[in-house]
């Protein structure tokens, strides 16, 4: 009897997580809403079975997320024995940050790291689960699996503890907190294909349908509110569009496909011939800006 | 353009692996050329790494695939391999993952990182090269850390046209060093990373060769889980679940063997025996799960079991013990000291370690043993280990789970080295502790007086010797029952082997506390008045002895008054360089966090500092 490589990543990943709750003292998982989100949810709730979810979701919002994601939110907090925490940045709120008046550079620091800094030490959280994936991203393909964080949320890529076996060093000292990243070792495909056999909700815009959007430098942006300024002579088409990303959508680009099925989308990817993150606007703000953001303490 | 094959049953099995070797070898274009050939790099990623090439390549005008894998910054910039990066992909058989790590020296703990969960080890040499001092280092590793197949690849064939004679030439050379290794598998393979010859196709240059092409390889070479799937039932456990009073569940990864409901299994090391009454999961309970999944078992006894405790096969349980002898590959900065105290974790468990003696240390280009007192960053020791309890264990070479180990630092909380435990040192079962009649209360009470220690630490010149002598005359006028244990006096005797190294110093301060904890037994006030510059080793005299027993004192004199009062002219000397290692010189001090007393000789008389601390001690009850 030989595990299917989907059984022996799910396994993997419950290994990682039981480990964190066995190690770390306040434990929060991220929940972003998106597919990883929703993988990684899914395989907590098996992994402290029958117990419920020893940990809360903490939710950074940034209020420019796509409305459905908020509408998946809501559905995904009313389960039983959910406890969400919304943070949003005070700061922001008050300095009317946006992605459009500010860049995505200062949007993304002042609502994502700066909110995921003041929400980790408002409630004293010592390990923080993300849904980050080793394929996502080259300076991602580095980092540990219990990734070690400075009292001031700094990550430091030269200095990383070595990570052998299936053996984790949880250890900190107070004020000092580790960021786990359980499912380090799915592809972008495995993702789909666990959704598929499990059956997880997921945000619709991963699927294809007619969607207003305004092709901008390239990128197709999806208008998705009326916070989204448009130049006098832009105006929104509809197209068959999805999103391979999820995030705020002024900064995450659509893709024109026909896939609106989950089959579809694994056929689709298994011809692709682009990165997932190529709809990332934040990723393309300078040579290296993921690992930089990473090391001032985003996720 | 040729479209991938359309994947919708996805392979079933898994083959992780590692490559050996240094960019010079064309170590990062196998890898791209290989992410290529399987469709893993698309489109933007090339575009992406043809600027890269254009900016900072080190190849005009090709693709340099090295940039595609030296994910951070420092890499790019200094065109190396620092870290372990990691890299997917699929076949249509096969799912893989490449633990890509840098070839140089400096960079073994890094390799040894990435080779400890690899199946398959690929290592690359140039053929225009030959083996090397490097190819040595890595198949040493790649034996040390027990991985079962090794594929040497003979790159850059092109360059040697296509000859027969110099593959050959290699391989015979090669397969020599696999068998001083006892290297178990080993395929020789000659490749063109460049041209692509042997990576997928077969090379139609190279007709002479026979054997698989390396991705023919790793499609087909057997996986090691047939091997654990046959081995007993071992499954750390890894936390213990309790929702409400009715159920009670053991959750963890199965490393070996299988289970069934009813099965008889065994906790280790406690050695009760139960019987499993149901294996839980999320998707239904099962009648039986075996090795990799994480599952939850619940027993038909209730047996007292918690984390760190390992599951096994009743009939076939690991072995139990507390010293052992291990391979220990160090990779901090700071160097091992044997003699100091780490966290040791092992599957679940984490105890604390002492590395007894360093028997030697291997010299990984030629394996020569030498002798060594401490291991420094990126060297590999076969030691002595003492732990502070009993543990199950299976030797590494049976099983890397319940086999293998991580050393964490006690203060700094990084991880320090890894090892393998090769067996258990039979003293551990014939030494006991032999319970006495008489004891540390009755011995105390006789002399009205709470037996402890007062450890007092600062630096040489700050007023130790003085204080302590003081405060032990006023308590012998007391009737008190004392002994003062003074750093010059110890080193006459018990410690005249040691010099002042930092091995040496850890050892001293061990011995030390040893001796002061068999005087508190007897029940005795004891002073010591040593430098005890680490913290980590007055962590470990505090360890050693009951709570509220130790009381640490700080002498706290700046370096520049001990060195203006300098009563043994020893400053003046270690300035000059006639005194190596000297404390507060070229050694380091670690002044305590929160000493029980602080004293600051600065401000207060040694007549004034041995008054507060008498008046301390009354205070603490120690005596009346």
């Amino acid at each position: 009897m030989s595990l299917s490589h989907l059984q022996r990543l799910e396994a993997e990943t419950i290994q990682i997580l039981r480990e964190v709750v066995a190690e770390a003292e306040k434990p929060v998982m991220m929940y972003s809403i998106g597919k990883d989100s929703a993988v990684m949810l899914h395989v907590a709730r098996k992994a402290f079975f029958p117990a419920g979810l020893p940990f809360p979701l903490l939710h950074v919002d940034t209020t420019w997320k796509f409305r459905e994601m908020y509408t998946l939110r809501d559905k995904v907090a009313a389960m039983p024995g959910t406890e969400l925490i919304v943070y949003i940045n005070p700061d922001a709120v008050a300095r009317g940050i946006n992605p459009f008046t500010h860049g995505s550079a200062v949007h993304t620091d002042i609502w994502k790291t700066q909110g995921l800094k003041q929400a980790l030490d408002k409630y004293g959280f010592d390990a923080a689960l993300g849904g980050a994936r080793r394929d996502e991203e080259k300076s991602r393909a580095k980092e540990r699996v219990f990734s070690f964080r400075t009292v001031q949320h700094r990550w430091d890529p030269k200095n990383q503890r070595p990570e052998l076996w299936r053996l984790y060093n949880a250890r900190k000292h107070k004020g000092e907190s580790i960021r786990v990243f359980p499912l380090s070792n799915w592809t972008e495909l495995d993702v789909w294909r666990y959704i598929e056999l499990e059956g997880i909700p997921i945000v619709p815009l991963y699927l294809s349908r007619e969607r207003p959007v305004v092709e901008r430098d390239g990128v197709l942006v999806m208008v998705d509110d009326e916070r989204m300024p448009l130049f006098p002579n832009e105006k929104p088409k509809l197209r068959k569009v999805r999103f391979r990303t999820l995030g705020c959508y002024p900064l995450t680009g659509a893709v024109e496909s026909t896939a609106s099925t989950i089959p579809e989308i694994i056929a689709e990817m298994a011809r692709a011939r682009t990165s997932e993150r190529q709809g990332r606007l934040i990723d393309q703000d300078a040579p290296g800006s993921m690992e930089i953001k990473k090391q001032e303490g985003y996720f | 353009m040729s479209v991938a094959p359309v994947i919708l049953e996805e392979p079933a099995g898994l083959l992780r692996f590692n490559t050996c070797g240094s960019v010079d070898d064309g170590k990062s274009t196998l890898i791209g050329r290989m992410l290529y050939e399987a469709k893993a790099l698309f489109d933007d990623q090339l575009a992406a790494l043809a600027v890269d090439s254009k900016r900072v390549g080190t190849r005009p005008g090709q693709l340099d695939y090295a940039l595609l894998l030296d994910g951070l910054s420092a890499e790019r910039e200094q065109g190396i391999t620092i870290d372990v990066a990691y890299r997917y992909f699929s076949s249509t058989r096969r799912h893989f993952i490449v633990a890509d790590t840098p070839g140089h020296e400096q960079y073994t703990r890094n390799m040894v990182t990435g080779a400890s969960t690899a199946d398959l080890s690929i290592i690359l040499i140039d053929a225009r090269k030959g083996v090397l001092t490097q190819t040595r280092r890595h198949s040493f590793i790649v034996s040390l850390l027990g991985i079962r197949h090794v594929v040497l690849a003979v790159n850059k064939m092109d360059l040697v046209g296509y000859s027969r004679e110099v593959f050959s030439r290699i391989e015979n050379e090669y397969r020599q060093l696999a068998v001083d290794l006892k290297l178990p598998a080993v395929t020789c393979i000659p490749v063109s990373a460049v041209e692509g010859d042997n990576i997928v196709e077969k090379s139609v240059a190279m007709g002479w060769y026979r054997g698989p092409t390396l991705m023919g390889l790793l499609d087909s070479v057997e996986v090691d889980e047939s091997r654990a799937r046959e081995q007993p039932l071992r499954m750390p456990v890894q936390w213990v679940n309790r929702p409400d009073q009715s159920f009670r569940g053991y959750a963890g990864t199965i490393v070996a063997g299988g289970v069934r409901t009813g099965d008889a299994v065994r906790v280790q090391p406690s050695g009760r025996v139960s019987h499993v009454s149901r294996i839980v999961t999320a998707d239904g309970d099962l009648a039986q799960a075996a090795v990799g999944q994480s599952i939850t078992l619940t027993l038909e006894d209730e047996i007292d079991i918690s984390r760190g405790d390992l599951i096994v096969q009743a009939d076939q349980p690991a072995e139990v013990a507390n010293q052992f002898e291990a391979t220990v590959v160090w990779m901090h900065e700071a160097p091992l000291l044997p003699g100091r105290t780490y966290f040791l974790k092992i599957g679940t468990r984490t105890a604390t370690a002492t590395v007894t003696s360093l028997k030697y240390k291997v010299n990984i280009s030629n394996l020569e043993h030498i002798a060594g007192a401490t291991l420094d960053i990126n060297e590999i020791g076969v030691c002595n280990l003492e732990l502070d309890r009993p543990i199950a264990f299976d030797p590494y070479d049976v099983n890397r789970d319940t086999g293998g180990f991580i050393l964490i630092d006690r203060i700094s909380n990084d991880t320090v080295g890894a090892g393998m435990l090769r067996f258990a040192l039979r003293r551990a079962k014939n030494v006991q502790w032999q319970a006495l009649d008489v004891d540390k209360p009755a011995r105390s009470a006789m002399k009205r007086q709470r037996a402890c220690v007062l450890w007092y630490t600062g630096l040489s010149g700050a007023g130790k010797s003085t204080i302590a002598n003081l405060v032990d005359k006023k308590l012998h006028s007391t009737d008190r029952h004392t002994y003062l244990l003074d750093g010059d006096n110890v080193r006459h005797g018990l410690n005249k082997d040691l010099g002042f190294a930092d091995a040496d110093r850890v050892e001293n301060v061990r011995r030390i506390a040893e001796v002061a904890k068999l005087m508190v037994d007897a029940g005795l006030i004891v002073g010591t008045a040593f430098i005890s510059p680490f913290r980590a080793e007055r962590e470990m005299a505090r360890a050693l002895l009951a709570e509220g027993e130790f009381i640490e004192i700080f002498i706290d004199t700046p370096l520049d008054v001990a060195e203006g009062r300098d009563p043994k002219g020893l400053y003046k000397k270690a300035r000059r360089g006639d005194l190596k290692n000297f404390t507060g010189i070229d050694s380091p001090y670690e002044p305590p966090e929160n000493p029980d007393l602080r004293i600051d000789t600065t401000t207060t008389t040694a007549e004034e500092a041995a008054e507060a601390i008498v008046a301390y001690l009354n205070r603490r009850g120690v005596v009346d």
